[in-house]
This record gives structure tokens, sequence and C-alpha cells, in this order.
């Protein structure tokens, strides 16, 4: 293992800490990620810096002049930021989003933008206009999505950490698929300005890390109420390291809607179950208590989450007209026609496919029976989740039924493909916070355990994965390999 | 009308005088360069997002109070989606089923909802038709993009052409009144739809309404939905049907074309907007709000009417002039208010003047001046015609009339013998007219005052004049 290999075997909180005591300067540790960001062979980029940033922030700043890895829709000035779309290709945009200015703030440096399924839609990244991102796992197979390039760049060491956007689970589902951790806040923890945005009332900017410590120091410096950004809140209290020892006193529920049998649910591959039954009974040794709870309406999330996303969607996607920026098709030819021609080219099938279920979903005599109804089930969902939390610390679940497939696999069938977000799209319908991390492998694969706790329980929620992460003992190197 | 009735309904949209953009930090502007007063939220660009102006709240606010409307404590900001390059965003962000405003009533007529929303971009056609139809190539100014609206909608309870023209003046002056916005039509900070249709008089129900938009004038209101109703008329006379549309009035043609039909009417798939929180306004809001609403233009006109005994016409060009007003008030603390009637009448006088558009208070005349002015009039002490020329000097030089009366040797003709002396002079230099005068033909007797009063210089009373030359012929 060379020297430069080593370096980027630290975990960030590891460098960090390296760096503060001048054992490590930031400046070359920037440069050994660039290097392997810049060799990437997974399609993990869309962009790599070309040099530091000189001058590189201080060693004593919080984050320590860290290399961030940031998905392709947070706008960063200057640079590209294309959401993964060819209706974006080149745009670079006059301002930063909120989330990354916080982070260059606190001491980042900016090292690439990652690729990611278009506009955040897709759960195999395969979904992206600049092509599909290998796992490093298995290269065969997808890393999830639709933040794929966050997490195969995290997973593989191109980058020390990551940070994606989930809407029905677009960071958990690849950090499970990829074998790392991935958090989604509290919906409001993390400012939306400057994220093009997917589903407004869904999106959560969150960390992809190698370990649940790196997830809380990165949101730690994300988070924060924005004057920019209406819908956002302060934290009750700063994000914390995590030093939870044991699991004592914490109630684990299982919801037995989720985790059906075969013939029920989402079908969770037997090797999920088996790593996920595992991961309990290591909680159970913690100190957890576990038991199965009722969300009665939760397996009609994936309904209205496929409802509400493609309304918000349909909206939010019709700025792209070929006017002021991006792409545009037909100028020549009169307005309707350069709008037909520039979405038509512009966006990819699955947008496409969204823009038009929302689009029916707001029509007038359909929205009562569609988006109405929708609303009335995320409502439901969210009183569920309350009831649950009454008795329960957290509910666990697998991140996904499945672990990675093979690319191509399921691009032709899109519920099934829609299914694999089965277990995490409730929470963002209740605006809650979940986690996924390692719980093991099935067939060389990664997968991922998933808990979600009431809003604004983050510090507690890390502080339970913290100490199920080390009584898991999940090895990740070979896919740094 | 033909036994038809019209029932017409507005929807006027105001352009609000606050600093910054409805969900921008981007200054308001009129006549600046193009797209210089932009940033990503108001350019639409991926990624922003909007922030509600409290002042646009505390306005909006306002407006409410003044119409006597119901202040929704909680009001909801949708998306209203369409594609056109003047929104950039592909959907307008407007109040819907839970507007901020509801009901109210302004000089008779029941006002529906008052709602916040902001305003397009605006869409400049390189052509000779100077519409999207037939031009060259369009190009887009995004300064106005952004800037605060508020809707008002009334009932349809508007009968004329005259009425609504009526009503849109005096929401103009309430507006104006408030501070809250330069409703001005020319430059577009006021902007009127109407909403017309026709039925037979005595009939309950609504006929089929039109939908008139472009009416850019207060003149072209009057006259676009008076030739709508024409049309409407004619239509149902010869057994015709009215459709369901959308017109555009062409004011250099003076007609009506068609935009849109129902069957073409944009589906907007309004839903709540994602990006904003409800907007909740609060009992310290709605006092603070209240603080500045002045005394409004129709309660002054009926204060001035109650309390000063003017009529209603000049009760109402008082004040629906906040100018006028105040002035008629200031000059009546300076001189009491039992001649308030005849100061009233002397200060359109002073506005023929100074200037229709100029603020009396900023003139040489101070409202001490015209009070004083009123009160030697009332006490004959200057003749009507000496006042105006009296009130001439005091517009050039300023001044205390009692002096200017007293150095020009204005003050009235009241030396009987002087007088008396004239009209005998002006009856021997005319005797036709004094014949005529006094075989009854009353008429001629302006023959004879005429040259009195060009003798006099106008210092002589005309009514005494007249009393002196009847006397002499016997009539």
């Amino acid at each position: 293992m060379s020297a430069l290999t080593e370096l980027t075997e630290l975990t960030a909180a590891e460098a960090v800490a390296k760096i503060r005591t001048r054992e490590l300067d930031a400046g070359e540790l920037f440069e050994a990620y660039r290097g392997r960001a810049a060799a990437d062979d997974l399609n993990a980029y869309t962009w790599v810096a070309d040099a530091a940033p000189d001058p590189l922030p201080g060693p004593d700043t919080p984050l320590a002049g860290l290399p961030l890895a940031v998905k392709d829709l947070f706008c960063t000035i200057g640079v590209p930021s294309q959401a993964g779309s060819k209706i974006l290709q080149g745009y670079r945009p006059p301002y930063t989003a909120t989330v990354v200015a916080n982070l260059l703030e606190a001491g980042s440096t900016l090292l690439g933008k990652t690729n990611q399924d278009e506009f955040a839609m897709g759960s195999s990244t395969e979904n992206s206009a600049f092509g599909p991102v290998l796992n490093p796992w298995d290269r065969r197979r997808v890393p999830g999505g639709s933040s794929g390039g966050s997490a195969a760049a995290v997973a593989a060491g191109l980058a020390p950490w990551a940070i994606g956007t989930d809407t029905g689970g677009s960071i958990r589902q690849p950090a499970a698929l990829c074998g790392i951790v991935g958090l989604k806040p509290t919906y409001g923890a993390c400012s939306r300005y400057g994220m093009i945005a997917f589903a407004s009332s869904l999106d959560q900017a969150g960390p992809l890390t190698r370990d649940v410590t790196d997830s809380a120091l990165l949101l730690a410096r994300m988070v924060g109420h924005d004057p920019r950004d209406s819908t956002s809140i302060a934290m009750p209290e700063p994000i914390r390291t995590p030093t939870a020892a044991d699991l004592r006193g914490i109630r684990l529920g299982v919801p037995e809607e989720l985790l059906g049998g075969a013939d029920e649910g989402a079908g969770i591959e037997p090797g999920v179950r088996e790593s996920f039954e595992q991961a309990l009974k290591l909680a159970e040794g913690l100190g957890a208590t576990v038991d199965t709870c009722r969300l009665p309406h939760a397996p009609h999330a994936l309904s209205a989450y496929y409802l509400i996303a493609p309304a918000e969607a349909s909206a939010n996607l019709a700025r792209f007209d070929g006017v002021r920026y991006g792409l545009r098709v037909g100028g020549d030819s009169d307005l309707v026609t350069m709008y037909g021609r520039t979405r038509g080219e512009g966006f990819g099938a699955e947008v496409k496919r969204r823009i038009m279920l929302g689009t029916y979903a707001l029509s007038s005599g359909y929205y009562d029976a569609y988006y109405g109804t929708a609303l009335k089930v995320r409502t439901k969902i969210a009183e569920d989740f309350k009831a649950v939390f009454s008795e329960f610390d957290f509910v666990v679940t697998p991140t996904s039924p499945w672990t990675a497939f093979e690319l191509g696999s399921k691009t032709d069938d899109p519920l099934a493909m829609y299914l694999n977000d089965f277990c995490t799209v409730p929470m963002p319908l209740a605006g809650i916070p979940a986690i996924s991390i390692p719980s093991g492998l099935s067939d060389g694969l990664p997968v991922g355990f998933q808990l979600a706790g009431p809003a604004f329980s983050e510090n507690r929620m890390l502080n339970a994965a913290y100490a199920l992460e080390r009584a898991i003992g999940f090895d990740a190197a070979a896919a740094r390999a | 009308m033909s036994g038809y009735e019209p029932v017409i309904g507005l929807e006027i949209h105001v352009q609000l005088k606050t600093r910054t953009k409805m969900f921008c930090g981007c200054e308001l502007s009129f006549g600046d360069p193009p797209n210089i007063h932009v940033c990503p939220v108001c350019l639409g660009l991926p990624g922003a997002l909007p922030v509600i102006n409290a002042r646009a709240v505390d306005f909006a606010v306002r407006i409410g109070l003044a119409l006597g409307s119901e202040i929704a404590p909680r009001s909801l900001f949708h998306r209203k989606n369409y594609f056109y390059p003047d929104s950039p965003k592909g959907y307008q962000i407007s109040q819907y089923d839970v507007p901020v405003c509801l009901g109210g009533e302004l000089g008779g007529v029941r006002i529906h909802r008052v709602h916040l929303e902001e305003d397009a971009a605006k869409l400049v056609h390189i052509g000779d038709s100077g519409r999207i139809h037939g031009s060259d190539r369009s190009v887009v100014d995004y300064n106005r993009c952004g800037t605060p609206l508020v809707e008002v909608v009334t009932e349809p309870d508007l009968r004329s052409a005259e009425a609504a023209h009526e009503f849109l003046t005096l929401l103009r002056v309430t507006l104006r009144q408030l501070g809250v916005s330069d409703v001005n039509m020319d430059e577009g900070s006021l902007r009127c739809d109407a909403n017309v249709s026709i039925r037979p008089v005595g009939s309950e129900t609504l006929g089929t309404k039109t939908e008139l938009k472009n009416m850019n004038s207060f003149r072209f209101l009057e006259r676009g939905v008076r030739a709508e109703i024409e049309r409407q008329t004619e239509l149902l006379k010869d057994g015709g049907a009215v459709l369901q549309e959308t017109l555009h009035y062409d004011p250099a043609a003076g007609r009506l074309t068609s935009l849109r039909s129902k069957e073409e009417a944009h589906d907007y798939r309004y839903f709540p907007e994602p990006d904003l929180v409800p907007l909740l306004v609060t009992g310290e809001m709605i006092a603070a709000a209240r603080d500045e609403v002045p005394e409004l233009p129709a309660v002054r006109a009926r204060r001035f009417e109650a309390q000063f005994g003017l009529n209603e016409g000049r009760a109402r060009d008082l004040a629906f002039r906040k100018e006028l007003g105040d002035y008629f008030e200031a000059a009546l603390v300076a001189d009491g208010e039992a001649g308030a009637v005849e100061v009233s009448n002397w200060i359109p006088q002073l506005v023929e003047r100074i200037g229709p558009d100029a603020d009396p208070s900023q003139s040489r005349v101070t409202p001490a001046a015209i009070a004083q002015l009123a009160g030697m009039v009332v006490d004959r002490k200057v003749s009507r015609d000496a006042a105006r020329d009296v009130l001439s000097k005091l517009v050039a030089e300023g001044g205390d009339p009692t002096a200017i009366v007293e150095r020009d040797g204005l003050s009235v003709l009241d030396d009987g013998d002087e007088l008396a002396a004239a009209v005998d002079r002006a009856i021997a230099a005319d005797p036709d007219a004094a014949a005529k005068v006094a075989g009854g033909n009353v008429k001629a007797i302006g023959a004879l005052i005429g040259p009195v009063m060009r003798e006099t210089k106008g210092r002589a009373d005309g009514g005494e004049v007249r009393r002196l030359i009847c006397l002499r012929l016997g009539r």
C-alpha cells in the first residue's frame, strides 16, 4: 500500500484530526483524492477540480480543508451543475447552494461534482444523461440512486465523503447498495436553496460517508435555518459527535407492514432479511428491545409518493424551457415548437414519465382523486409514525429490499424500479430523519440497515447508529481497493 | 338598454410600491435598462427559492382593511402553472382558494376577494404589430418579473360602463391615499380586466360572460365595456348566444378580438406552493396596518358634505385628491368653518391657475390667503370678478389678498353715486338695449351690465349693477 493510498484510507474524522495536529497536509490529501477522482472509472464524477483551492482553508477550520464530493444538482458557482440532465449540459450557475456554501465556509474544499439520476429521478443512477455509475463492489451492478455517484465515490475511496439529496430514498438506498452510511435529515434541517429541485416538499440534503462519525461531522456543518429557504428550520440543538457504547433502553420497532413475507410488501430478498435479523440480534445484545410495530398506511406510501413527487416535479421542471439557460432546440421556430423540441430532446424517458404523471395528477377533474388523496395518505403516514414513536425510539427496516442489481436489469420495468423505495419512501413523506448503515454482506454485496426517528432526533439516531455500527464491524476496504 | 341589463365585475391588478420584489431582494423599477434588476430567484434559475416580502403582506392587509375585508389569519400561496416566456419558473406564485383578504365593499360595490401574487416579466415583440402574432422575434425584460401584485376582484355588482369607470376611479384614489401603489394605468401599476354579461331586465340569473383584457386606461375601460355590452346585445337580439371567451380590446380600432374560447382555456393545475409555508397574519400585524390606514376618500367626501355642507360633486373633487382636501381643510383651520362652501368654490379656481396636477400647498397661495379672499367675497368687500383677479396675482406673486386689493384699488365700488353715474352713462350710450329691458326683455340687460363692469374695472358687484339698472328702467 503506497503512502498516498494510506492517506485515502483514513476516515474524514481521522483525516481532520491528523491535519489539525499537522501530521497531515490538507493540500497533499486533496491531491491524493484528486488523483483518484480524476482516474475515476466508475463514472462517479461529472466534474473534477483541476487543483486545490488556493489558499486552502486553514488546518484549524472545522473541516480542515477536507475535499468534498458534491452531487451534481447542488448549484456551485462557475462549476457545471447539471442535475444529470442533458437539458442543463454545461450549465454553470452564478451562485452556490447554501449547504455547499456552509460546508466551504466550515473549511471544505470542492473536489468534484458527482453523477446522479437525472433530476434525482431514479434508484440506480442509470437515468443520468452522462451515463450510468458502476458499483465499486461489482462493476456489473448499479450503485443505487439517485445519489449513486456520491455513494460510489465514497465507497470506492474517490472522496473522503460526499453530500447528496434524498427525496424518496436517494441518499439511503445508494448508501445501502454501496456499503456506506447515508443520512436523510429532518425536512427543513438543511436549506434547499440552490438544490436543483425534484420534489420541493420532500427533497433534503444529507451526508454520504464511510462511517456514522463522519456523517455527524459533516451534517453538523450542513444544517441551519436559511433566510433564503422559508421551509428551513434551525435544529433545536447542534449535531454532536456520537459516543454511545450501547443501546440500553432503546426500543426498536419493526413495522410488520414493511417486513411482510415474500408475497407481501416489496419482497425482501432472503440475504437482506438475514442480514437485517442479525443486526437486530446485535442490537438486542447491546441492550435494545426489539418488537413489531404498526404503520398501517405505509403500504400506500409508494403510491402517494409517486403522485406527490411527480406533481411537484411537473412544476419544478417547467422552468427548463430553453428561454434563459441550458439547452435550446428549434430556436428559430415558433415558441411552442421550441418548447417541445427543447424538452423533448433535453429530458430523458424517466423524467418525461414523471412530468406526465404529475401533470395528469394535478389536472382539473383529477386533482382530488389523485393529488388530493395522496396528500391525505401522507397525513395518515405521518400520524402512523407519531403513534409508533410514542412507544418506540426508532423504526428499523432494511434500507432496500435488495442488494445492488445488475445494470439494465430493471430499466424496462419502472414499477419494479419504484419498489426499491418501498422502505425509504414513508420517512420523507412524514418529514422525519432516517439513516442507513451497512449491516453486512449478502453474496458479497452490501446490505443496508435503516433507522428512522422522530423529527429532530438526529443526535439520538446518530448515537444509536454509532453503537450498532461498532457492533457490526462492517469492513468496506474491499470496495476501495 | 333595450330590455337587457349589463352585469359587470372587475378584476384589478395593482402593483405594490414596495422597495423590493415579492419573493426576492431585487429593487422595483420602471423604465430602467432591461434585465438589471434580476437575481436567481426572479429569473427562475435552477435551485432558487422564493421568500415572502413582509412589506407586501402589510400593504395587502392595509388594502383589505380599507375595503372592509376579512383578513385571513392563515392564507396560502399556490402555483399557477403555464408555459410562457414571461413566466420564468413556468408557474406564477399566487393565492388561490385561501386569499389574504376576503369580502368587503367600496362605493356600494361588493369586493369578492383581495389576494397577493407576483407580476410577470415584460415581453417586447419586435415587429410591426407590437403583438406576438406576426412579430419577427420577442425579447424578455425581467425587471418587472416578481413585482408584488394585489388582485382585487369585485362581485358582479356594476351595471354600466360608467359605473365601472366610477368604481375604478374610487379604488384608484383609495389605493393612492393608502400609499401602497402608484396606481398609474399608463405605467401599468393599475390594470383592469372586466367580466361582462347581459341579461333581460328583471332576470336574476347571470348570462354567459366574456372576459375583457388590455383596457389600459380609464377611457378604454369604459369604451371596451360599452362596446362589449353592445356586441352582446346585438348577438342576443339576433337570436344568437354569447360565447364564453377571453377578448382583447384594441383601442385603436375600438374592436374586441377573441384571445381564446372556453375550450382553449388554460388548465392552470393549481397546487399549494411547497417552497413556501402558510402566510400567517397576526393581530399585531393587523393593528400595525390599521395605524397606517388614513381617512379614505369616500369617507372624507361624506364628511365634507355633512360637516361643511359641500355638494356631492365638490366634496368628491376635494376628497378624492388628498392634496386638495388637505389644502381645503387647512384653509378652514386658518379662517373658521363658516365660509367653507365659499372657500371650496375657490379651490377649483386655484387649480385652474396652477395646473391640474399641481399641489396647491406648493403654490404661492397659502391656505390662509385663499380663506381670506373667500371671506372678502362673502363680506362683499371685493367683487367676484375682482377676486378672480386677486387670485391670479396671488398665484403669480403670493402675499396677502387684502394688501393686493388695497394696492391695486380693487375693493368693491360701494360709492352709490359713482356707480349710479356709471349706470346712467351705460343706459344713455345704448338706448336700444335700455328700451328692450324697459319693455320686459330682461335678457338684454347684459348689454348694459358689461359697459358698467368695464368702466369700473370689475370692482362693481354684478348683482348691485343689475339691481340699479332695473331700478332705473322701472323693471
